[in-house]
């Protein structure tokens, strides 16, 4: 199972699709989810600590607007971890948290420079358009290698300890 | 300080099925008696409840119609008041925007799902069982030969 970093970072056909093809979607809701549910603060509308704009300093200079930074901070740690992306090119329309362009020319310039395998496609716009869309995605998907999930690992680390305990 | 929820976790269900419609899933799910919110929409469902639940009530319905039933994560619970319409006076939310352009593509989406499972059944049918040719038992005897 390949982490896939989606572009819209929010979008629900390309996180169903990658979920669908076995592999785990990079999203931004996942990452909002954090902020919302795990910290025991509580301010609206989403739970803000002096670490995040440190964190976002990592991705983009003092300069830049706050914003940028501000959305760097969520989608940074999710870069980070990507093996594999897919990036859709003209997306009908971005609004809330994925509305600033400069940040979006900035999350895929750094995926791009991450040498990581990434599918451009163009969003469909009609049925034919859908159907590559689709095929282009499985074809990507299936060609990603096949990791062992989280589980499975964790799993695999303990096996050989308990090995070693029974000697 | 608040108490902190590590394992819950909210989804959209999106139908955009002929046969099944966002009323019948949300019954498949009362009548599953998982410890789940279950939120009706105009697109679908919102369930939010802990981890394990929520996955499986998603599998199930997903069950109802593979290829026409999309799921995406929400970090938003269902109803919270950061989100929620009614305590913030009205008008879309934040995100329903984009869900709405999606929603319109995803009948061409499943429509693309069904055809590449049906090509693909195609491909892993296995060959059918039958007698062998004297001629390709033949042939397989001279090659044995041969060798």
């Amino acid at each position: 199972m390949a982490k896939v970093f989606i572009y819209p970072i929010n979008s629900l056909i390309l996180a169903d699709l990658v979920e669908r093809f076995g592999h785990k979607p990079l999203t931004m809701m996942s990452q909002i989810r954090e902020k919302v549910t795990n910290i025991s603060l509580d301010s609206p509308p989403i739970n803000i600590t002096s670490e995040d704009p440190k964190l976002g300093l990592k991705y983009a200079a003092i300069e830049v607007p706050a914003g940028v930074r501000g959305r760097m901070a969520l989608i940074g740690p999710l870069i980070e971890e990507t093996e594999a992306a897919i990036i859709v090119e003209n997306p009908p329309t971005n609004f809330g948290c994925v509305g600033c362009n400069r940040t979006n020319e900035l999350m895929k310039y750094l995926i791009r420079s991450k040498n990581v395998p990434i599918l451009e496609v163009k969003y469909p716009e009609s049925d034919e358009e859908a159907r590559d869309f689709v095929n282009k995605i499985a074809e990507f998907l299936s060609s990603l290698p096949k990791e062992k999930s989280e589980e499975e690992e964790k799993a695999e680390e303990e096996k050989p300890e308990e090995k070693e305990d029974k000697k | 300080m608040t108490e902190t929820k590590n394992e819950e976790i909210t989804k959209y269900i999106v139908i955009s099925s002929d046969k099944v419609l966002p009323a019948d899933a949300a019954m498949r799910i009362y009548e599953s008696e998982f410890p789940v919110t279950v939120k009706e929409t105009c697109f679908g469902l919102i369930v939010t409840g802990p981890k394990e639940d929520v996955t499986a009530v998603v599998e199930n319905i997903r069950q109802l119609d593979k290829n026409h039933i999309f799921v995406k994560d929400r970090g938003f619970p269902a109803g919270d008041e950061r989100r929620c319409r009614a305590s913030r006076g009205g008008g879309p939310r934040p995100g329903f925007h984009f869900l709405r352009e999606e929603v319109e593509m995803l009948p061409a989406i499943g429509a693309a799902l069904d055809e590449l499972e049906a090509s693909e059944s195609v491909k892993k049918k296995p060959k059918e069982k039958c007698r062998l040719k004297v001629s390709d038992l033949e042939k397989i005897i001279e090659a044995e030969l041969s060798r």
